[in-house]
C-alpha cells in the first residue's frame, strides 16, 4: 500500500466514527425532541424526570430496550424474524455515509508509525464518507431496500396484525418511489450531475433550486413523508386499525431498531432535501464560505445542521398537526396527483430549460433560476385556482355554510 | 485486490443462486435473489458500471423483488407439496440443466487465445483481471462525460430509435397485462 493510500483509509475511517457517532447519538436525542415537540404542540410538558428537562430519557428507554425480554412468537419464521430488524437499520444506517456534511477541508499529514508504515495526505478532503459519482442515485438504490424489512417483519410474524401492516408498506413504498425518482429529474436537468458535490456547487453559483423548482422539492417532500413511513402516511403500523402494525410482534431491543431506523430515515430525507433543494452546506448571501479552511468548514457544517434539524422539526410538526390519510386516498394520492404532476413538471422543465437556453440565450444560472421561478408562480396559480378552483388554499372558514 | 473482491461477490452471486432454486420456501427463495443480485451490482461497480450498479439495486432489489414478495406474501404460499410426480420431473430439470450447462463447458474448452483470435477485439475469457482492465478503459470515458453522461449519450443519440421502440413494446406490455387483468374497463 502506497502512504497515500494509507492516509486516505485514516481519514475515512475518521469521518466514518464521526459520521455514525453523530448519526446514532442523534437519533436517540431525536426521539427526546419527538416527544418534547409533540408536547409543546399539545401544550404539556414531554419528559421532564429523568435527568435536567428529561434530557437522559433517550439512555433511560436505551437501557430499558436491552434489558427488557425478548419474545419470539412461536409460529413465527425464526431466521427472518430475527433478520427484519436489520435489514431496515442497516440500510438507514448507510445512507448517512453519502450526504456531504461541509465544506471540503484542506489538510496535510505526513508521519509515520512503527509497525504501518508512512501516512502521506495532502488536499481537500471532502466532507463526506463516500464521495460516490453516482451520488444520489445510491440514496434512492439503499432506500428502496428499507421496504423489505418492513415487509419481512409483518409476514414472519406469522399474525393477521403485522402481515396487513407489511403489505400496505410494500405497496406504499413502491408507490411513492416513483414520484420521489420523478421529483429529482428536475434536479438533473439543472445541475447537469448526480453528484452531491456538483449539485451544491451549482447551487452555490446560482440560486437554491427549491425557487427555480419549487414542487419538485413539494413532491420531493411529501414522497419523503411516504418513504419514511411517517404520519400523515404512516400506514403500516396505524395503531387505531393494525395495533402497531408490522412491529406487533416485536419487543425490547428488535422492536427499538425499526424505530433507530425510522429515524435515521428523517435524518436522510431531511438532509437530503437540504443539499438537493437547499444549497446542502452553502452559506446563504456569501461566497465567504467557497474558499477551503477550517472556519468554512466549521461554519458550513453548522449551517448544513441548522438546515437539516429545521427539516427533522417540519416533519414532526406534520406528524403531530395532520391526521393519517385512509389507504386508498393515500394509493390515489400517490398515483392521480403526484404522479402526473411530476411527469408533466419534468417535461415542463426540460421544455423551459431548453427554450432558455437556446431561444432566450441565457447563460447565467441566476437569471435561469428566477425565470423558472416565475413558471412556477405560473404553475402554481394554474393548480391552486385553476385546476382545484381555491379548494385547498381557501381554508375551512371559508367553506360554505351547512344547511341546517 | 479488484481481483480478490471479484472473486468474493462472483462466489456469493453463485452461492446465492444456488440457495434460490434450492429453497422450499417461497420468500426465503426471494430473498436469496436479492442478495444474488447485489454481488452482480458490486461486480457492475467493479466494471466501473456505477450507474448500472446503481439502478440494478434500484429497480431491480428495490421494485422488482418487492413486487414479488408482495405477491408471495399475498397469496401466502405454504410449503405445498407439487401434484408434479417427484422423480420425472427431477430427470426433465437435470436434462434441461445439462442442455444449458452444455454450451458453457464447451466455451471452456477453448483456449483463451482461441477465444480471443475468434472474437476479435473482446478481452480473454476466463481471465478477471483483462475485462476488469477493459473497466479503467471506461473509467477514463466516465471521468470525461460523468458516470451517467457515459450511457445517456449512446442512449439517447446512437441508438435513439431502438430505445423507442422497446419502450413502446414494453407499453404494450403493460395495456396488455391490464385488458387481461380488467376484464371490464
Amino acid at each position: 500500500m502506497t502512504p497515500e493510500l494509507k492516509g486516505f483509509i485514516v481519514l475515512t475511517v475518521v469521518k466514518m466514527l464521526v459520521v455514525f457517532t453523530i448519526t446514532l447519538v442523534g437519533v436517540a436525542l431525536l426521539t427526546l425532541l419527538e416527544r418534547k415537540v409533540s408536547a409543546w404542540m399539545q401544550n404539556r410538558r414531554g419528559p421532564n424526570r429523568v435527568g435536567y428537562a428529561g434530557l437522559l430519557q433517550p439512555a433511560a428507554d436505551g437501557l430499558k430496550n436491552i434489558i427488557k425480554e425478548e419474545t419470539l412468537p412461536d409460529e413465527a419464521n425464526k431466521i427472518l424474524f430475527m433478520l427484519a430488524p436489520l435489514l431496515s437499520f442497516v440500510p438507514a444506517l448507510m445512507l448517512a455515509a453519502v450526504i456531504p456534511f461541509a465544506a471540503p477541508l484542506p489538510v496535510a499529514f505526513d508521519f509515520s508509525l512503527p509497525v504501518l508504515g508512512r501516512f502521506v495526505h495532502d488536499g481537500l478532503v471532502p466532507m463526506v464518507v463516500a464521495d460516490l459519482p453516482v451520488g444520489f442515485l445510491f440514496v434512492l438504490a439503499i432506500s428502496s431496500l428499507g421496504v423489505y424489512g418492513i415487509a419481512l417483519a409483518g409476514w414472519s410474524s406469522n399474525s393477521k396484525y403485522s402481515l396487513l401492516g407489511g403489505l400496505r408498506a410494500s405497496a406504499q413504498m413502491v408507490s411513492y418511489e416513483v414520484p420521489l425518482g420523478l421529483s429529482i429529474i428536475p434536479v438533473i436537468l439543472l445541475s447537469g450531475n448526480v453528484s452531491f458535490g456538483a449539485i451544491i456547487t451549482e447551487q452555490q453559483t446560482g440560486l437554491w433550486y427549491v425557487l427555480p423548482l419549487f414542487f419538485a422539492f413539494f413532491l420531493f417532500f411529501v414522497s419523503g413523508f411516504a418513504e419514511t413511513n411517517r404520519l400523515p402516511f404512516d400506514m403500516p403500523e396505524a395503531e387505531s386499525e393494525l395495533i402497531a402494525g408490522y412491529h406487533t410482534e416485536y419487543s425490547a431491543m428488535k422492536f427499538s431498531m425499526f424505530f433507530i431506523a425510522e429515524y435515521a430515515n428523517i435524518v436522510t430525507v431531511a438532509a437530503m432535501t437540504a443539499a438537493l433543494f437547499f444549497g446542502g452546506w452553502d452559506i446563504p448571501f456569501t461566497r465567504w464560505d467557497q474558499t477551503p479552511g477550517l472556519p468554512q468548514t466549521l461554519a458550513s457544517g453548522l449551517f448544513m445542521f441548522g438546515k437539516t434539524m429545521s427539516f427533522v422539526f417540519v416533519v414532526m410538526w406534520v406528524r403531530w398537526t395532520l391526521p393519517r390519510f385512509r389507504y386508498d386516498q393515500l394509493m390515489s394520492l400517490g398515483w392521480k396527483f403526484m404522479l402526473p404532476l411530476g411527469l408533466v413538471y419534468v417535461m415542463l422543465i426540460g421544455s423551459a430549460v431548453w427554450l432558455i437556453e437556446n431561444m432566450l440565450g441565457v447563460g447565467s444560472p441566476v437569471t435561469r433560476g428566477f425565470l423558472l421561478f416565475g413558471l412556477n408562480l405560473g404553475l402554481g396559480y394554474l393548480i391552486f385556482f385553476i385546476i382545484d378552483r381555491g379548494h385547498v388554499v381557501r381554508g375551512s372558514t371559508a367553506r360554505p355554510e351547512a344547511v341546517h | 485486490m479488484t481481483e480478490i473482491v471479484f472473486y468474493i461477490l462472483g462466489a456469493a452471486a453463485v452461492i446465492s443462486g444456488i440457495a434460490c432454486i434450492l429453497q422450499r420456501n417461497p420468500v426465503s427463495a426471494a430473498l436469496w435473489l436479492v442478495a444474488a443480485m447485489f454481488a452482480l451490482a458490486g461486480i457492475y461497480v467493479l466494471l466501473n458500471a456505477q450507474f448500472i450498479g446503481a439502478i440494478q439495486v434500484l429497480v431491480y432489489a428495490g421494485a422488482i423483488m418487492v413486487l414479488f414478495l408482495f405477491v408471495i406474501m399475498l397469496l401466502n404460499l405454504g410449503r405445498e407439496t407439487s401434484d408434479i410426480r417427484r422423480w420425472p420431473a427431477l430427470m426433465a430439470g437435470a436434462a434441461i440443466a445439462a442442455g444449458l450447462a452444455a454450451p458453457l463447458l464447451a466455451l471452456r474448452l477453448y483456449s483463451p487465445a482461441r477465444l480471443a483470435s475468434e472474437v476479435s477485439g473482446s478481452p480473454v475469457f476466463g481471465d478477471p483481471g483483462a475485462v476488469l482492465s477493459q473497466g479503467a478503459a471506461a473509467q477514463g470515458l466516465a471521468e470525461s462525460q460523468g458516470v451517467v453522461g457515459a450511457i445517456a449519450g449512446p442512449l439517447f443519440q446512437t441508438y435513439l430509435v431502438p430505445f423507442e421502440v422497446t419502450s413502446v413494446l414494453l407499453l404494450v406490455a403493460a395495456v396488455g397485462a391490464v385488458v387481461l387483468a380488467k376484464r371490464r374497463l
